[in-house]
């Protein structure tokens, strides 16, 4: 299931919600992503994702089935936020489901460095010192390319 | 417009009627109305999508095609 909303995220009744009635999978790991008050340093008061719905979720749809493919997970959810949040609420939920726990642990690590990467979103932060537009920085390439190796 | 070029435009969506004949077209008439717009969609990295499919290089229009205009994305 891929979702993107502008209304706040509740991680722990996703994962409830994930969980549920699941009998066929002996591993789920979760990534809840935070709004972070500062980044390298410079506050940040409210973060702005711009997103374009009807475009975005089929993108982040990709990156799941290659994800469920290359790592044979079970089921997957993936629910980003969008529009303004503050430090503290929850950008991002990632659930991924395998039989065994190795290939859930890969699938939702290799899921979050792409969508850090690849998720078609535009961020701003702004903070006392005004707006800015950021862009993936270099350790989240950095993290994306990890996974062009075989590993 | 996402992204910076939203904040560049001033605008989110506009109906721009009557409809240019091609993505190039529409490029030129949002350049006439705004020399600063027209620049920032020339910028590196900027894309363009017709009917939320992403198009390279130039494309046809047709009345009540929806044309996004897209900055490199941020990521999630």
């Amino acid at each position: 299931m891929v979702r993107v909303q502008t209304a706040a995220l509740d991680p722990g009744a996703l994962l409830g919600e994930f969980c549920a009635g699941r009998t066929d999978c002996g591993g789920v790991v979760s990534f809840t992503g935070l709004a972070r008050a500062a980044t390298d340093g410079a506050a940040v008061s409210v973060l702005e994702l711009d997103a374009f719905p009807g475009f975005t979720e089929p993108a982040i749809e990709a990156l799941v089935q290659t994800a469920r493919v290359r790592f044979g997970v079970r089921d997957t959810m993936a629910v980003h936020r969008y529009g303004a949040i503050r430090p503290g609420e929850a950008i991002v939920f990632v659930a991924v489901a395998a039989e065994h726990r190795r290939a859930a642990f890969l699938a939702a690590d290799f899921l979050m460095d792409k969508l850090k990467t690849e998720a078609p979103f535009w961020k701003k932060e702004t903070g006392p010192e005004g707006e800015r537009w950021i862009e993936p920085r270099a350790p989240d390439y950095q993290d994306a390319e990890r996974w062009s190796e075989d590993i | 417009m996402l992204g910076r070029l939203r904040d560049i435009a001033g605008w989110r969506e506009q109906v721009i009627e009557p409809a240019p004949d091609t993505l190039h077209g529409l490029r030129a008439r949002l350049a006439q109305q705004d020399g600063v717009l027209g620049q920032a969609l020339q910028g590196p990295g900027v894309q363009a999508a017709v009917n939320k499919v992403v198009v390279r290089g130039d494309a046809p229009l047709l009345a009540g095609d929806e044309v996004a205009f897209m900055p490199p994305m941020s990521g999630g």
